[in-house]
């Protein structure tokens, strides 16, 4: 009798473990660039992310080519001139959550939380630290955040015509579901 | 039976079942099977137009292109002509793309009082990442003349008007190098003399090269394999080196031609300047986009209206 409480209990104690990771392929990122002459919002809703929650470690994955402008030009030249999508498909964030270990993830609620870690795009890497929150809603997880990003910090080159119109630093809003992954 | 398995085997055995690397790799591989999907190869030309002729590309869904385009007098007709400055062939045209592979176009020119229309078809699209290699469009064109009839001769409606069917096969070898084949069928209602052929078959070459990100190198030539005989002003095939110059908004063709018009009947079967005489013909196409229809999924975004 010993041995099946022993047995169900590890095994029980691996599907808690198991519930603690969560994933999404469909997390929203958008970014917003304003300047005096225009504002240009583009939406990418094909983001991958994947949260452990019993180590913190956050990933987020961004195909490039996903994200969408109203302006089809906009989109091209997004592509073609700045982040040149061919040479860097994707961007990616590799970090953690730093006080995830605090969270009850039975407890419904919303936490602030500070994600710190490395960001990847246009083929650079920087060290940043993304304050947001982290919301528990009938057992996923929603992480939100906002952020701004320096062009010029991952070699964003925006020339002087279109200086104007693109903004040196553009605000980045992450808004990612995570439900939790099964096997 | 009775095997006496030790407890802490099934605690051991459990928690390794429990406990596996939380690597951050681990995690970055459970997201590693999100297989990039083959995606559209977009931006093979800059515009709806390599030179005279037209590219693979159309026009997005929603969104109007104008185009200004001068075609100088030649050359080689001096300082007193100011090398032809003086007197330019215009047309003024519309693209719109109804859906983001039909894409409609009107122009007139003032030569011949033309008016022009025609309609892309995106027929195959160009995809990354072992995909479809290449991409094909047809192109129907139209043209109607519509100067005043000169007295004492007699144009009807039908007489003024010509055809053009081409389907273009263009691939971007990769993201500076885009090349395009063009088979082309012209139609003439009506030719000058009865030794003419109403139809003019031809193939068509043109590429471009990126030379920055914002700027490239085109060249387009048309061969006609039944060119029309005329031994006093000899028909030649057309041939044109370009510059294409994006800046946002806009794109500057400028180029350099052995033809003054802008249609396909005139361009690919009436063109009679030679470059080795200096017969070349100054141009530009002048295009601006305008989004006429904001497309679906930003409504709520805040970017500016317009």
């Amino acid at each position: 009798m010993k041995k099946i409480i022993l047995l169900a209990a590890t095994f029980g104690l691996q599907q808690a473990v198991q519930a603690q990771k969560y994933m999404t392929r469909s997390a929203q990122v958008s970014f917003f660039s304003s300047t005096a002459v225009e504002n240009i919002e583009a939406i990418n809703n094909e983001v991958a992310s994947v949260f452990d929650a019993a180590t913190g470690e956050l990933v987020f994955i961004v195909p490039i080519k996903s994200f969408k402008f109203d302006r089809a030009l906009m989109q091209e030249h997004f592509n073609e001139n700045y982040l040149e999508s061919d040479q860097f498909p994707k961007a990616d964030f590799k970090g953690k959550i730093e006080n995830a270990a605090a969270i009850n993830y039975t407890k419904e609620g919303t936490t602030s939380v500070k994600a710190v870690g490395a960001l990847t795009m246009h083929g650079v890497t920087q060290q940043v630290a993304v304050p947001g929150t982290l919301t528990v809603k009938n057992g996923n997880l929603i992480f939100k955040a906002v952020f701004k990003v320096k062009n010029k910090d991952y070699k964003i080159v925006i020339p002087s015509i279109a200086a104007k119109k693109v903004a040196e630093v553009v605000e980045v809003t992450i808004n990612s579901p995570l439900a939790p992954l099964k096997k | 039976m009775n095997i006496r398995i030790p407890k802490f085997l099934f605690l051991f055995g459990g928690l390794l079942c429990a406990f596996p690397s939380f690597a951050q790799d681990d995690l970055t591989a459970l997201l590693g099977d999100t297989k990039e999907k083959p995606s559209n190869v977009s931006a093979t030309f800059k515009t709806t137009r390599i030179v005279n002729g037209h590219s693979i590309e159309g026009v997005a869904k929603g969104v109007m292109d104008i185009k200004i385009s001068h075609r100088f007098g030649r050359l080689n007709q001096g300082a007193v002509d100011l090398f032809g400055l003086d007197n330019a062939y215009i047309r003024i045209g519309a693209d719109y793309g109804l859906t983001d592979n039909i894409t409609i176009g009107m122009g007139r020119s003032n030569v011949d009082k033309e008016f022009d229309g025609y309609a892309k078809i995106k027929l195959l699209k160009q995809k990354d990442q072992g995909g479809t290699p290449l991409a094909i469009s047809y192109v129907a064109a139209m043209s109607l003349k519509a100067f005043r009839t000169p007295v004492g001769e007699s144009f009807v409606l039908a007489d003024r008007m010509c055809y053009a069917h081409q389907l273009l096969l263009a691939k971007k070898v990769n993201t500076s190098l885009s090349v395009q084949l063009t088979p082309t069928l012209v139609h003439y209602n009506l030719v000058d003399y009865s030794s003419y052929s109403n139809n003019l078959i031809a193939m068509g070459f043109g590429a471009r090269m990126k030379v920055s990100s914002r700027a490239s190198i085109n060249a387009e030539y048309y061969y006609v394999l039944n060119k029309w005989d005329n031994a006093q002003t000899p028909f030649t095939n057309n041939f044109s080196l370009g510059m294409d110059i994006e800046t946002g908004g806009h794109v500057f063709q400028f180029m350099l031609t052995n033809t003054q018009a802008m249609t396909e009947r005139n361009f690919i079967g009436q063109t009679t300047g030679q470059w080795g005489k200096g017969d070349i013909h100054f141009g530009f196409n002048l295009g601006r986009v305008f989004t006429i229809k904001q497309p679906k999924g930003f409504e709520g975004s805040r970017n500016s209206t317009y």
